[in-house]
């Protein structure tokens, strides 16, 4: 550790020799406080503080995304195995498949994200600030796999300039990062990032070649369910669909098409449990999330009539798409979210209301728990407003009670 | 009408380092020091120079915008020094005691025979109104004012406080003549808090001509900030004084006798002091009386008050005018890798409030900590976690933030007049963001104090 120590501290003394160099401070600094807790003590206030900070609380998200990162691997190797009718693989090199796919995600997320957030941080001479260290992981996992690495990069820069830095920077955003990223590939580039071609690695090669395993559509199970509602439906019926595997125990598994790390319940409840125990998400607005769109998808159901769709049981609808991943990782974000405790239940609630809403409704949106949560993120502080206008009121009426 | 009220949230930090219940009686130390910044915003008129002869009691200095407020020496002697900072704000004035104390000559007071008026006057001229502090802006009280009640706390449940119950043992007469001097100063109650479990002093349970709450749940349930909210809360326009119960007794005690007798019981505490016990010394004493020998000197941050809401001090600094406890803890100016001691190490030993650390359940029954910020400066991004430790109806992040951008009329809705900084030590502890909050407090209180009152 000392040797580690030495570096870091020769470092910092040769930038500060000249202020040309020390401008690159933060950057040194960034590194060495990953490295070491600084030796900062405090200065006036409380003289002892809790051992939590902003780093450990960050890095305990991204633990919890690592099995929804792992089984996002396996599965772009399984769903290109599945599709190829020319190769034959195992378990080790589906995933081994998936890595070197996956692995280019995360170096560009985080590649463009920091840079961005170096050069905000030399311009504006402060530390590196953590923020982006999830949103960076977390967009990888919810692009679909066949996406260009460039339009991850451009839309990683405009999600952390536009989304965050332009507003203060970490903790200053109105929207979700991640989800700000995907909406502006979504709008951007809507052939990338929608319909029945990108969510296969390769898949748009293999129709080409022609080694594509007859009958393999690269549909995700909402993109067979939205086509539901138009004239050449996918299956003739709900109940073709369900028993052609997507029984509710396979919707569970998520062996499916989809973005890269939302399909699998398993592993986003492994996560979930991982943040609840720590107490890093909050267990309100998940739940009330949960609720909201139970709720909805409840309320479809009521309404079907012959709309095959919104016959889907309420519960298997929630298994689909990136509901229970917006659910545990994208809602749950402190920053955009509520603050206060009563206002994070109408949030979640809002959110997860909305989200199956613009889901099955419309029909140019097979997914709409992007949308959904940006929308609840703006309505967040009105959220708050309201909360806090009542405690206001209530203690004003003391005055007049007594 | 007396209350019971239960506390849910807050926090009782358990760290290593509390006083056993024995005392020992320091002998007279060669300096004491009466220190202006004790008193939160006081501008001070000084009365005397240096080489001037005292006597315990005679006036030093008053307010220079509140004349009538007067602050006495604790011993006698000759003025040695008047220390200063930056602006010549004075800083300290430091006394040469005596060998021996000899006092201004004073009558005992019939404090039954006395109406609000001559009170007040005995106080004042006494040196003892500053000893009584007012809610909002928690400052030494205006003698102008009304309070619609008087808030005393039984006990102190702030890390390692000192117990009420032993600083106040066999003193029922002083105390019970302090609160009768209190009630003279308000048509309300003289409000008592007591713990609702566990032994209480006679002093306490005995306490006549007071409404004595129980109280029960974790630190800060102590404090007078939240008792006040839950008994009597504090609308704008109204006024609460708080006074120390060990403040009580010294102002019954000089009433009782006639003279300042400002000697007072004084815990040694912290993981890095040794004899922890109960030292009885003189308001403005020098630390190091009680210090000498009895700690550890090497990289220790030596505080008088608690490790939450107390000040810092040089190890011959001088004890706060209203701390009863002085605390020796470890500085954590070292770095620490972040595996092993850092942000990322398993944590089965580092305090914390947060269930990211396992020490939260799995823990030992008291922790070692040292002064290390642990982390750094950042905006806010965790939310709920004040709320967690904050005992108040009210919103303490919007309240901060509210104070940042200096927004007066969101300060007042949002309940700036119940809080004081104390009142945001935990949330300060236990923030994610290392935002000093009772800083921010403060100044919200300032603003204001100049603007609104």
């Amino acid at each position: 550790m000392k040797f580690l120590r030495n570096i870091f501290d020769n470092a910092h003394a040769k930038l500060n020799k000249s202020e040309k160099t020390k401008k690159l401070f933060p950057l040194v600094d960034s590194v060495d406080t990953l490295m070491f807790t600084p030796n900062h003590t405090t200065t006036g206030g409380a003289h002892i503080r809790d051992g939590i900070d902003l780093k450990r609380t960050m890095m305990f998200v991204i633990l919890a995304l690592i099995p929804c990162l792992l089984f996002g691997m396996y599965n772009v190797g399984l769903q290109h195995d599945l599709a190829n009718s020319t190769v034959e693989w195992s378990g080790v090199d589906q995933f081994l498949y998936g890595l070197m796919k996956v692995l280019p995600f995360i170096v560009v997320s985080y590649a463009a994200g920091l840079g961005v957030e170096f050069i905000f941080a030399i311009k504006n001479g402060h530390a590196v600030q953590e923020g982006y260290l999830v949103s960076g992981m977390l967009i990888p996992l919810i692009m679909p796999i066949d996406t260009p690495l460039w339009m991850v990069a451009v839309s990683v820069v405009f999600a952390v300039v536009i989304g965050k830095e332009v507003f203060g920077g970490t903790g200053m955003n109105i929207l979700n990062v991640a989800l700000t990223a995907r909406a502006f590939l979504f709008f951007a580039h809507p052939t990338s990032m929608s319909g029945n071609n990108v969510w296969i690695s390769g898949f748009k090669e293999l129709k080409g070649s022609g080694n594509l395993v007859d009958g393999v559509s690269g549909a995700t199970p909402l993109g067979d369910l939205a086509s539901f509602t138009q004239d050449q439906p996918a299956y003739s019926s709900l109940n073709e669909f369900i028993d052609k595997g997507h029984s509710f125990v396979e919707a569970m598994w998520g062996l499916y098409p989809g973005s890269i790390g939302e399909s699998s319940v398993f592993p986003i409840m492994l996560g979930a449990i991982f943040l609840l125990i720590t107490g890093i998400a909050s267990w309100r607005v998940m739940t009330s999330f949960f609720v909201g769109g139970l709720v909805m998808a409840l309320i479809m159901n009521q309404f079907a009539g012959e709309n095959a769709y919104m016959q889907l049981p309420a519960i298997h609808q929630l298994m689909y798409g990136g509901f229970l991943f917006g659910m545990v990782f994208m809602i749950t974000d402190p920053v955009t979210a509520a603050q206060t405790s009563k206002g994070k239940y109408f949030y979640g609630f809002l959110a997860g209301f909305l989200g199956i809403l613009i889901r099955v409704v419309n029909p140019a949106y097979p997914e709409g728990i992007m949308l959904a949560i940006l929308i609840a993120n703006v309505f967040a502080p009105l959220i708050d407003h309201m909360v806090i206008s009542t405690n206001i009121k209530r203690r004003l009426k003391r005055v007049k009670t007594a | 009408m007396s209350k019971s009220i239960k506390i849910r949230k807050g926090l009782d930090i358990r760290i290593k380092g509390d006083a056993e219940r024995s005392s020992t009686e320091v002998p007279l130390s060669s300096t004491y020091a009466i220190k202006p910044t004790d008193f939160h915003g006081l501008i001070p008129k000084l009365l005397k120079r240096v080489g001037d002869p005292v006597k315990a009691g005679t006036i030093i200095f008053q307010d220079k915008y509140r004349e009538d407020i007067k602050y006495v020496s604790p011993v006698s002697g000759k003025i040695q020094e008047v220390k200063r900072g930056a602006k010549r704000k004075i800083l300290e004035v430091i006394i040469e005691a005596d060998k021996e104390i000899s006092y201004e000559a004073g009558n005992p007071v019939d404090v039954a025979s006395l109406d609000r008026e001559t009170a007040k006057e005995a106080l004042l001229a006494s040196g003892l109104w500053p000893f009584i502090k007012m809610r909002p802006i928690d400052v030494v009280a205006n003698y102008t004012d009304t309070p619609k009640s008087i808030f005393i706390s039984g006990f102190d449940s702030s890390p390692l406080a000192p117990d009420y119950d032993y600083l106040l043992y066999t003193r029922d007469k002083e105390f019970q003549a302090g609160i009768d001097v209190l009630n003279k100063l308000t048509d309300g109650n003289v409000n008592l808090q007591l713990r609702a479990k566990g032994g209480t002093d006679a002093a306490f349970t005995q306490a006549k001509k007071v409404v004595a709450n129980k109280v029960s749940g974790p630190h800060p349930s102590g404090n007078v900030g939240p008792q006040i909210h839950q008994i009597d809360p504090i609308n704008k326009g109204e006024v609460v004084w708080t006074v120390n119960a060990q403040d009580v007794a010294i102002i019954g005690r000089c009433l009782l006798t006639g003279r300042y007798d400002a000697s007072k019981l004084v815990a040694l505490t912290g993981s890095e002091a040794t004899n922890r016990k109960y030292y009885k010394v003189i308001i403005g004493a020098n630390a190091s009386d009680v210090l000498n020998g009895n700690c550890n000197t090497d990289n220790v941050r030596y505080i008088s008050g608690n490790v939450l809401t107390g000040s810092q001090i040089e190890s011959d600094g001088y004890i706060g005018f209203y701390d009863s406890q002085l605390t020796v803890v470890p500085e954590g100016n070292e770095h620490k890798f972040f595996l092993t001691k850092g942000w990322l190490e398993p944590g089965f030993k580092k305090l914390s409030n947060n269930s990211a650390y396992p020490s939260k359940i799995f823990g030992p029954k008291k922790f070692d900590v040292d002064t290390n910020l642990n982390g750094e400066e950042r905006a806010f991004v965790v939310t709920g976690e004040y709320e967690k430790v904050f005992p108040f109806d009210i919103y303490p992040v919007h309240l901060i933030k509210s104070v940042m951008v200096n927004d007066i009329d969101s300060m007042e809705k949002l309940g700036i007049y119940e809080v004081a900084p104390e009142d945001f030590a935990l949330c300060e502890f236990v923030c994610t963001s290392k935002i000093n909050s009772q800083e921010i407090v403060r100044e919200g209180l300032d603003v204001i104090h100049k603007e609104c009152m």
